[in-house]
């Protein structure tokens, strides 16, 4: 469980010096009010979340109890067998019975927290039986899901405007936590998710369904989970992956079963809509406005909203030689992207429409002036 | 106060200028390699001066030790510390080797299966060994085992032996014999380099190719580096020899190239053994 | 322990500090060396703690404010690789330099010019570590940790980074070479391996681990470079690579690196607990097979900092449970400080202090060492800041802590002055009370999903945030009057005299204060 989110973020700082004091003073209170300020584990929402919780919660006591079988002696001794209050140093430093006892001890603890994290651990991996299996690629910074078997593809970016984390608007509910298109799944069912990524290492985490998987490159890894509650379910990236680490949410939408239904049938009707305009022609204007949202969602991490890039890392598009440039490199560039830098190979992640989009709008924005108008047929063209 | 008869005072160096030299070489190195890998155009130059450095340091540094030894100065307990920093030194080099033999093992046993396994994202790629990966077209064609690796582990094995047969004689202070052993030796290295650059020449395949050829490049090549050093070392030991530095009861730095070369020989073998056979 | 002290009489010896700055660039003095290789921790401490201040500063509140991400990452990146290799690896070589020749009654170090270039490899390292972040693209941002592929796309710094990382690695390899042949080849007569202090038992177990792990580093590293330069594929999976591999390397070459933080610091404190409890070291020698099964575990645990990545359930378990091992012998160490303050004549100077505090906190950081051991759990905890919590207890009031307690205590010996203690009382104060604000309410942050490097956070993290933060700011400024205990005491004090801690009773303390340049010249003979 989380802190009530305050939409409003124009409380001012002393105050929240005082709420942050407070938060810190409620670490002393008892479990039960622990849970409502943050201090635990998310509330699990599948079984083995909540396995995982009830195991972290038998290791802690277990680690308290010791801690006080350890320290209270030693504070004792602190106290009591000081110099200042006259106590002698006994001479004694060795006993072989004693130091075999709390050899002993420790060893048998432990197998008592090995047996039920090995069950734990077993059941975690036993990704078999599934009912649905997804396919997740991260990609610097969006996650790309794809329904195997049903013709279902799409990319899951960041939703938080760039105005919030700049401060110059108040930051929404759900701040870093909210995607364009989150995943959608049905309740009660068990998920296998195969997991890879297209460019770095990222990892795909929802704590309430205690389910941390990194994507390697060129590999697959799977896992696997059951939600039961239909809802939202957030989480984010939790493996460096540059500079938008930080903003590369995780939403997964747990829905009954037949609004998972009717929900396929919609996506397989926005995807016959795309294929029927794919000979369609734009206007400068329409490809423009669509443009500027494919490269915020895209592209605006490295090179800037402004088109500056941030000099020595990321090179500017505004001025560029390519961007104003001969189209074909334009094109060809974002299509296959540049090895060894973090330029994507964006041909394999947008569609022929948003890279005619986003490269109109590249080409006509900031000091770049050449006035073409890229089609998604020339797009396609160009694809080999 | 007790004398203590058996433990000379142990020599403890005055303040020497070249560990410093050494380190604005290392650096100069490293920032000229740098600037060449940054595609600055200076960088050669700048690396070639830290070399330069570095080869001066090498000279000033091994001639100090070289004099004091002459001089006398080093006790049997100094002796045992070059051993222990010797055999430590070995240690770490072997550990260096592991890591890349980890690699191979690691590349062959688990990626390569795993990658096979992926078969969503490489259909029909199966796991085999040379591989240059599920993206390459083609798989690497392997250096024959039986021809100069073979022979070049002859070569190395009977390079073991004249050293220490060299060894010999220079405990039996027969000074021809140890002249002749070593310069055998040396000469047998550089025979082994020379058919290691020929094999490479005709290999058909680079350390582009792969897996196979980046861990077949990176193990051959640090061995190879590592021959080269010894062979020089061998050579500078020779030129000692040749001078009359060694007696029989005194004599670290050889036996020291000894063990360095034998090092290098065993690395060999299990190169021969998981690089180029299995 | 009874000795016979020395007699500068030899001649060989007679050279005595040479003044300027040539004594200090030419040293082959083990003191000298060892005083260089403090005040450059010290310096590097500063730097690295500057730059974790720039991250507590960003995240003080939710949103970007200070730093763009790219260079969010250079400074997290940087902190944790210069605090590692720079400050506190550094300053544990420094007192293995002061301290071990003395402990163990030697003239000086094995290889005293081998020693001074160790040293002055540093500087060398450092500069080009420090340069990157004035090249284009600025300095590393991937992690010091380096993972590939993220690594690959990084400017020119990461391969300065990396060819400084090599200087570093020659360095410690030497460094280490030169201990282990001082403890095995330098002992005084009568200084069994079982009678030697324990500080000196734990620094030759961690340079054994020294020269077993920097080459491993070296290797991972250099694949780096070339699969950047060279057109090596080792991380590539189209070319049949593993970007996973890199981290099996790498981890191999970690976990040790750990205990080589850490061993030195326990063996700091087991040298400060008898002397002011005035009591001997309680279980001397299950202290010894502790520290050496510590050791030896560090060398099939690597893989538990990589459980998300996916390795098959054999391997998670037996990771696991080796992992779960170490919490033995570690128990055992922590059980036998506080058997050794047991019925002792207990006092509380400032290096007491600290090591009591090192005691409690560093078991802090042992007992979430044994939470994220556990699979299941550590796949919620994995790269969240529960992470950057345990790793701060065990590093910071682990090993900086230590490392402080024995700055304290030994400060007389080095400098013939006493520190102030009122002074370094408040220091330590300051230092506990801060440190705690600032990583005790990471872990909540952890546990409610908070990942590591992360910029900005969603809004539930922020009042821990902000908590953390002027902890930080605290325990940085905190850190300013150390600097200042440091400085007053090596100008000037009340004398310390040769032996100013009564429980103290190692061979250091049979020299005056500070000890003649060239000390035991003449071995002393232990009983």
């Amino acid at each position: 469980m989380r802190l009530p989110n305050r939409p409003d973020q124009r409380v001012g700082p002393s105050l929240r010096a005082i709420l942050a004091v407070s938060a810190l003073l409620a670490g002393l209170l008892p479990a039960q009010v622990h849970a409502e300020f943050g201090l635990n584990l998310h509330a699990p929402a599948t079984g083995l979340a909540q396995n995982i919780y009830d195991l972290h919660t038998l290791i802690l006591w277990i680690c308290c109890a010791i801690f006080v079988v350890v320290f209270v002696p030693m504070f004792f001794a602190l106290i009591r067998h000081r110099k200042s209050k006259g106590h002698p140093a006994a001479k004694f430093h060795d006993n072989l019975a004693v130091e075999v006892v709390w050899t002993i001890i420790p060893v048998l603890i432990l197998l008592g927290m090995a047996w039920p994290a090995t069950s734990l651990v077993l059941s975690m991996k036993d990704t078999g039986k599934e009912d649905l299996t997804i396919k997740v690629t991260g990609h610097q910074w969006k996650w790309e899901y794809e329904y195997l078997g049903d013709d279902i593809r799409f990319m899951s970016n960041s939703s938080t405007p760039k105005e919030q984390i700049d401060g110059a608007q108040p930051k929404g509910e759900n701040y870093l936590l909210e995607v364009d298109r989150p995943l959608v799944v049905p309740a009660g069912k068990k998920i296998r998710l195969v997991m890879t990524a297209s460019d770095v290492i990222h990892a795909w985490w929802i704590p309430a369904f205690g389910v941390k998987q990194d994507a390697v490159p060129g590999f697959i890894r799977d896992t696997w989970f059951r939600a039961d509650t239909p809802g939202t379910y957030r989480g984010q990236c939790a493996e460096l992956c540059g500079v938008g680490h930080g903003f590369m949410p995780v939403v997964v939408e747990v829905v009954p079963e037949a609004r998972f239904t009717a929900w396929k049938e919609e996506q397989k009707a926005l995807l016959a809509a795309a294929t029927a305009n794919a000979g369609k022609t734009y206007e400068l204007a329409e490809l423009k406005a669509l443009g500027e949202k494919v490269y915020t969602a895209n592209c605006a991490a490295c090179h800037q909203a402004n088109g500056a890039g941030i000099p020595g890392a990321f090179p500017a598009l505004s001025g560029s030689a390519i961007v104003s440039g001969d189209r074909a490199g334009h094109i060809d560039i974002v299509l296959a992207g540049k090895p060894g830098t973090t330029m994507a190979a964006f041909g394999k992640q947008l569609s022929d429409l948003d890279l005619a989009a986003v490269i109109t709008y590249e080409r006509n924005s900031w000091d770049n002036k050449v006035g073409d108008v890229v089609q998604p047929s020339d797009i396609a063209a160009r694809r080999k | 106060m007790q004398a203590h008869t058996d433990h000379d005072v142990y020599y403890v160096p005055p303040p020497s200028i070249w560990p410093l030299v050494g380190s604005v070489a290392l650096l100069t190195l490293a920032g000229g390699f740098s600037m060449l890998l940054g595609k600055m155009a200076a960088g050669p130059y700048v690396m070639a001066l830290g070399a330069g450095i570095l080869l001066v340091m090498l000279f000033g540094w091994f001639g100090a030790v070289i004099r004091e030894s002459l001089d006398g100065k080093y006790s049997s307990q100094v002796d045992v510390s070059f051993r222990w920093g010797m055999v430590w030194f070995i240690f770490s080099e072997l550990l260096f080797f592991a890591g890349f033999f980890g690699a191979l093992f690691y590349a062959r046993n688990i990626a390569l299966p795993m990658l096979a396994d992926s078969q969503l994202l490489w259909p029909g790629f199966s796991a085999t060994w040379p591989s240059a990966g599920p993206g390459a077209n083609a798989v690497p064609t392997p250096v024959d085992a039986w021809g100069i690796p073979a022979l070049n582990t002859l070569i190395l094995l009977s390079s073991g032996a004249t050293v220490t047969w060299a060894h010999w004689g220079l405990q039996k202070d027969r000074q021809f014999q140890l002249k002749l052993g070593l310069a055998l030796t040396v000469a047998l290295g550089i025979v082994f380099i020379a058919l290691q650059i020929h094999e490479y020449a005709e290999a058909a395949f680079t350390i582009r190719d792969g897996i196979y050829g980046a861990t077949f490049y990176m193990l051959t090549g640090f061995h190879g580096f590592h021959v080269m050093l010894g062979t020089l070392m061998l050579a500078v030991i020779l030129l000692r020899a040749l001078a009359g530095h060694f007696t029989p009861g005194r004599h670290f730095a050889f036996e020291a190239v000894a063990w360095y070369w034998h090092f290098v020989d065993v690395i060999w073998l299990l190169l021969f053994i998981f690089v180029y056979w299995l | 322990m009874n000795t016979a002290t020395d007699v500068a009489d030899h001649h060989e010896h007679e050279h005595g500090a040479p003044s300027g700055i040539m004594r200090w660039l030419t040293s082959t003095n083990h003191k000298d060396i060892g005083t260089l290789y403090l005040w450059f921790s010290l310096f590097m401490f500063f730097f690295a703690g500057a730059l974790a201040m720039l991250i507590r500063a960003e995240l003080f509140q939710p949103g970007l404010q200070l730093f763009q991400p790219g260079v969010f990452n250079q400074l997290t990146t940087m902190h944790g690789l210069i605090m590692i290799f720079g400050a506190i690896m550094p300053s544990l070589v420094g007192f293995a330099n002061w301290q071990i020749p003395l402990m163990i009654g030697a003239s000086d170090m094995a290889f005293p010019r081998l020693n001074n270039w160790s040293f002055w490899l540093l500087p060398a390292a450092g500069v080009l570590l420090i340069a990157t972040f004035f090249v284009p693209g600025g300095a590393l941002a991937g992690g010091w940790t380096m993972y590939p592929p993220l690594f690959m796309q990084g400017g020119i710094a990461y391969d300065m980074s990396i060819l400084a990382v090599h200087i570093l690695g020659i360095s410690s390899i030497m460094g280490a070479i030169n201990i282990i042949t001082t403890i095995l080849n330098m002992r005084a007569p009568g200084m069994t391996m079982m009678k030697m202090p324990l500080f000196v038992w734990t620094w030759l177990i961690t340079a054994f681990l020294l020269v077993a792990v920097m080459p491993v580093l070296a290797c991972a590293i250099t694949m780096l470079l070339t699969d950047r330069n060279f057109g090596t594929h080792f991380f590539d999976a189209a070319a049949g690579g593993d970007a996973v591999m890199f981290q099996h390397i790498f981890w191999f070459f970690g976990h040790p690196e750990v205990y080589i933080m850490i061993l030195p610091a326990f063996g700091i404190v087991s040298t400060i607990i008898p002397a002011f409890a005035r009591k001997p070291l309680f279980g001397y020698v299950s202290m010894v097979y502790a520290v050496a099964s510590i050791a030896f575990l560090s060398f099939i645990v690597w893989a538990h900092h990589m459980f998300t990545t996916g390795m098959p359930v054999g391997g998670q378990l037996f990771f696991m449970y080796t992992t779960m091992l170490i919490a033995i012998p570690t128990g055992v160490k922590v059980f036998n400080w506080v058997a050794t303050l047991w019925r002792g004549s207990i006092t509380f100077e400032t290096p007491m202090l600290f090591a009591i505090a090192f005691v409690f906190l560093f078991a802090i950081g042992g007992f979430s060492g044994m939470v994220l051991a556990l699979v299941p759990v550590d796949i919620q905890l994995q790269d969240t800041y529960y992470v950057v919590a345990h790793f701060h207890y065990v590093l910071f009031s682990g090993s900086a802590m230590a490392i402080m307690g024995g700055v304290y205590y030994w400060l007389p010996k080095w400098t013939g002055h006493m520190y102030d203690e009122r002074l370094g009382k408040v220091h330590f104060w300051l230092t506990a009370v801060a440190f705690n604000i600032t990583f005790f309410p990471m872990h909540f942050l952890g546990l409610a999903g908070m990942p590591r490097r992360i910029p900005d956070y969603a809004l539930q993290f922020a009042e821990f945030n902000m908590i953390s933060s002027l902890g930080g700011f605290l325990l940085g400024a905190s850190q300013l009057l150390f600097l200042y205990i440091v400085i007053k005491c090596a100008r000037g004090g009340l004398p310390a005299g040769n032996r100013p801690w009564d429980g103290a009773d190692t061979l250091e303390w049979t020299q005056t204060s500070p000890p003649p340049y060239h000390s035991f010249v003449t071995p002393p003979l232990v009983k």
